[in-house]
C-alpha cells in the first residue's frame, strides 16, 4: 500500500494527491469522450441524464453534503433554470446569455430562499424547502404570460456558433459533459478554499463554527446561492433534452429522486454525485430490461431444475404478470431507499472505499473503521 | 354569511382530518423526535384496510374500524421494528429518508393491492345531514370534527396522565438519560408507533366518505399536513390539531374568496411566514441552547 507523505498544507489540499489519479481520470476521461461514438442512441440518452442528475448531486452535495443544510426542492431550483432558459430562448437570446442568466437568476432566487433558512433548523429546513417548490411550482401553472401555464413550454436546440446542436447527437453530450466536470472542479476548489472550509465547519458544528469567527449567516446564504446556481444551469441542459417543459414535471418527486441521487451515491464526497446519478438513471433501463427478459430466464431456470414446459411456461406468464404490475417501480424505489439508509448509510461510494481498503489491508481489515456511532441525541428541541 | 359559515365548517371538517394526520406527526415526533413521512401513507393503508373489512368482507362498520384500527396498530409496530429501530439514535435526516422510502413502498404496493380507482366506504354517517336554520351540516363532516375532538383529548391525558405517557415524552427529551432510569425506551418506541398508526387509521377511515381512498390520498393529506403540525408547533397535542384547523379553514376560505390556485398554495404560505416570523409554532416549546 502506497503511503503519502505530507509535509505542508499544500499536499494535503491537492486535487491529485499521487500519480495513479491521473492514469485513472484519464482513463476514465478517455472513456467517456469515445462512449458516444460507441454505445447506442438511448444508453447516450441516459448517459446526458446521468450528466445533469449529476449535476445537480454536486449542487445538493454542497449545500446538503458539505454545509448539512437538507433540501428537498431543488426541482424548484431546476425548474427555475428551465423556464428562464425557455423564456429567453423565444426572445431570440443566444444560448451562453442565457445560460449564464439563468444560472445567475436561480442563484439569486437561492440566496432569497437562504435568508428565511437562517432561522431553521432540521426538519423545519426541510419543510421550508418543501413549501417553497410547492410555491414554485403553482406559480410556473399560473404565471400564463410567461410561462404558459400547464399546456407547457417548448425549447428549441441549443445553438451554438450559429449551428444547431441536436439534443440527442454527441456534441450535446459534451456539452452537458463539460458542463459537470466545470461543476466539479469548480466544487473541489470551492471545497478546499476558505468557504468550502467554512462550510464544513457550519455542518459538523454550528455553535463551534460561529465561535471560531465563522459568519454562520452569511456562508449559509452563500451555500444556498452556489447550490440553486448550479442547479439553475442543469436546469437549462434539463430542458434543453426534453425539449418540452410543464410544471407537472417539477414536482416533490424529482426533489426526493436528487436526495436519493446523494443519499445512495454517499453524501461525504463528490464521486457519491455521480454514482448516484448513475443508479438512478440507469434503474430505469435496468427495470425495463428485468420486466422483458426477466420471465423467460427464470421460465429457463425453472425448465433446467426439471419443471416441465408446461409447468415453466406457467412460471414465466405469472412472473411476467407481476413485472409489469403498475407500481412496481415504486415499490422497488422505496426498497432501495430503505436499503440504503439501513445497510449502507455511506452509500455506493462508501461501498467502494471498503472493497479498496480490505485489498489494500488484506488480512487485516475490521469492519468497525466504517461502523456509524450512535449518537442519543438530546432533544432537537432545546438545541 | 350564511357562505361564511357553511365553509368555515367545511373547513374545519377537513382541517381536522388535517389535524389527524399532523397527531401522528406529532406523536411520533414527540417520543422519538423522528419524524415520519409516511404518516399519510399509514393513514391511506388505515383506509384500504377499513375498506377491505367492511366493503369487501361485509362486516359491521364498527367492527371493521376497530379491525383496521388494531391491524394498523400491529403494521405500525412492525413498520417501526423494520425501518427504524435499526438506525434509531442516527441523523435525523437518514430516519427522514427511510420513511420517504417507507411511504413509496406503502403507496406502491397498495397500488398494486387495491388497484388505483377511488374507493368508498358506506358509513352509519354518509347520508343524514343536520339543518340548523338554512344551515346545512353533513354528518360525515360532523362526525370527523367529533373524532377529533375526543381522541386529541385521550391522547393528551394519555401523555400527561399516565405512567406510559410520562415515559414517552422522557425518553423525546433525552433516549439515553431515559433509557438509565428504567424506562424500556425500544419498547416506548414501538408502542408510539402502534399509537400514531391507529390515529392514522382513524383518519383514513372518516376521511372515506369525504374524499375517497385511492393509493395517493395519503401523499397529498400528508403533505397538508405539514403545515398543520409546524403551525401548531412540532410536538404539542392541542396545537396540531389547532393547526389542522386552521389550516383547514385557511384552505376553505381561499378557494371561496380568493383567485384560483390560492386554494392549493395558501397553506404553504402560511407554513412558511410561521416558520419566519416564529418558527416554534403556536404551542411550541423554544429553548436555546445553553453551551
Amino acid at each position: 500500500m502506497r503511503f503519502l507523505f505530507k509535509t505542508d498544507y499544500e499536499d494535503d489540499i491537492r486535487l491529485f494527491p499521487h500519480s495513479g489519479y491521473y492514469v485513472s481520470y484519464g482513463l476514465l476521461l478517455a472513456v467517456l469522450l469515445i462512449a458516444p461514438y460507441v454505445l447506442s442512441s438511448y444508453l447516450m440518452s441516459q448517459l446526458v441524464f446521468v450528466c445533469i442528475y449529476a449535476t445537480v448531486g454536486v449542487a445538493l452535495l454542497i449545500l446538503t453534503g458539505f454545509t448539512g443544510q437538507a433540501s428537498l426542492g431543488h426541482a424548484a431550483f431546476l425548474a427555475i433554470g428551465a423556464y428562464t432558459a425557455a423564456y429567453l430562448q423565444k426572445y431570440g437570446v443566444p444560448f451562453p446569455v442565457y445560460f449564464l442568466a439563468a444560472g445567475l437568476l436561480t442563484g439569486l432566487i437561492g440566496a432569497l430562499v437562504g435568508f428565511p433558512a437562517l432561522r431553521l433548523q432540521g426538519i423545519y429546513l426541510v419543510i421550508a424547502t418543501i413549501s417553497f417548490a410547492f410555491i414554485v411550482e403553482e406559480i410556473l401553472a399560473r404565471w400564463e404570460s410567461v410561462t404558459n401555464g400547464n399546456e407547457g413550454m417548448r425549447i428549441k436546440a441549443v445553438s451554438l456558433f450559429g449551428v444547431a446542436v441536436s439534443r440527442d447527437g454527441p456534441t450535446f453530450y459534451f456539452l452537458c459533459l463539460a458542463v459537470l466536470v466545470l461543476t466539479i472542479v469548480g466544487t473541489l476548489n470551492l471545497l478546499r478554499s476558505p468557504t468550502g472550509r467554512a462550510f464544513v465547519a457550519i455542518r459538523d458544528s454550528e455553535t463551534a463554527a460561529r465561535s471560531m469567527g465563522v459568519n454562520v449567516a452569511l456562508y449559509k446564504v452563500k451555500s444556498f446561492a452556489i447550490s440553486a446556481a448550479i442547479t439553475g444551469f442543469a436546469g437549462v441542459l434539463f430542458a434543453h433534452k426534453l425539449s418540452f417543459i410543464s410544471p407537472e414535471m417539477f414536482t416533490l418527486q424529482l426533489s426526493i429522486e436528487f436526495i436519493i441521487v446523494i443519499l445512495i451515491g454517499g453524501t461525504f464526497s463528490l464521486h457519491g454525485a455521480v454514482l448516484g446519478a448513475i443508479f438512478i438513471v440507469m434503474i430505469d433501463p435496468f427495470l425495463t430490461y428485468l420486466k422483458d427478459d426477466m420471465p423467460g430466464i427464470i421460465a429457463g431456470i425453472a425448465a433446467t431444475f426439471g419443471a416441465g414446459t408446461q409447468a415453466a411456461a406457467n412460471v414465466q406468464s405469472k412472473v411476467a404478470a407481476f413485472a409489469s404490475l403498475n407500481g412496481l417501480k415504486g415499490a422497488i424505489y422505496g426498497i432501495i431507499i430503505v436499503l440504503f439508509v439501513l445497510f449502507e448509510p455511506l452509500g455506493l461510494y462508501g461501498r467502494w472505499l471498503k472493497i479498496k481498503l480490505f485489498f489494500q489491508l488484506f488480512p487485516l481489515y475490521k469492519r468497525a473503521t466504517f461502523k456509524r456511532q450512535k449518537i442519543y441525541v438530546k432533544s432537537e428541541r432545546n438545541r | 354569511m350564511l357562505d361564511f359559515v357553511q365553509q368555515l365548517v367545511s373547513g374545519v371538517a377537513l382541517g381536522c382530518v388535517y389535524g389527524l394526520i399532523a397527531l401522528g406527526f406529532v406523536l411520533v415526533y414527540k417520543a422519538t423526535e423522528v419524524v415520519n413521512f409516511a404518516q399519510g401513507d399509514l393513514m391511506m393503508l388505515g383506509g384500504f384496510f377499513a375498506f377491505t373489512f367492511i366493503g369487501m368482507m361485509g362486516l359491521n362498520y364498527w367492527v371493521g374500524f376497530a379491525g383496521a384500527v388494531a391491524a394498523m396498530a400491529l403494521f405500525g409496530m412492525l413498520a417501526e421494528r423494520v425501518v427504524v429501530r435499526p438506525i434509531l439514535g442516527y441523523p435525523q435526516f437518514s430516519i427522514i429518508m427511510a420513511t420517504i422510502g417507507l411511504g413509496y413502498f406503502l403507496r406502491s404496493v397498495s397500488g398494486m393491492i387495491w388497484g388505483t380507482d377511488d374507493f368508498k366506504i358506506d358509513t352509519p354517517f354518509s347520508q343524514g345531514v343536520l339543518r340548523i336554520g338554512s344551515l346545512v351540516l353533513a354528518h360525515d363532516k360532523l362526525s370527523v370534527i367529533a373524532a377529533t375532538v375526543i381522541l386529541c383529548a385521550l391522547l393528551w391525558l394519555f401523555f400527561n396522565k399516565t405512567m406510559l405517557g410520562t415515559a414517552m415524552r422522557a425518553s423525546s427529551e433525552n433516549m439515553l438519560a431515559a433509557y438509565y432510569m428504567g424506562i424500556p425506551v425500544k419498547r416506548v418506541v414501538s408502542i408510539v408507533w402502534a399509537i400514531s398508526a391507529a390515529v392514522a387509521t382513524c383518519a383514513g377511515v372518516l376521511l372515506a366518505p369525504i374524499t375517497f381512498i385511492h393509493s395517493n390520498v395519503g401523499l397529498v393529506l400528508g403533505l397538508k399536513a405539514f403545515p398543520a403540525a409546524v403551525l401548531g408547533g412540532f410536538g404539542s397535542i392541542p396545537g396540531a390539531v389547532v393547526g389542522g384547523v386552521l389550516i383547514g379553514v385557511i384552505e376553505s376560505m381561499a378557494g371561496f374568496y380568493l383567485a384560483e390556485g390560492w386554494k392549493d398554495v395558501a397553506p404553504y404560505v402560511v407554513l412558511l411566514a410561521v416558520l419566519l416570523l416564529k418558527p416554534e409554532g403556536l404551542f411550541g416549546l423554544h429553548v436555546r441552547k445553553k453551551v
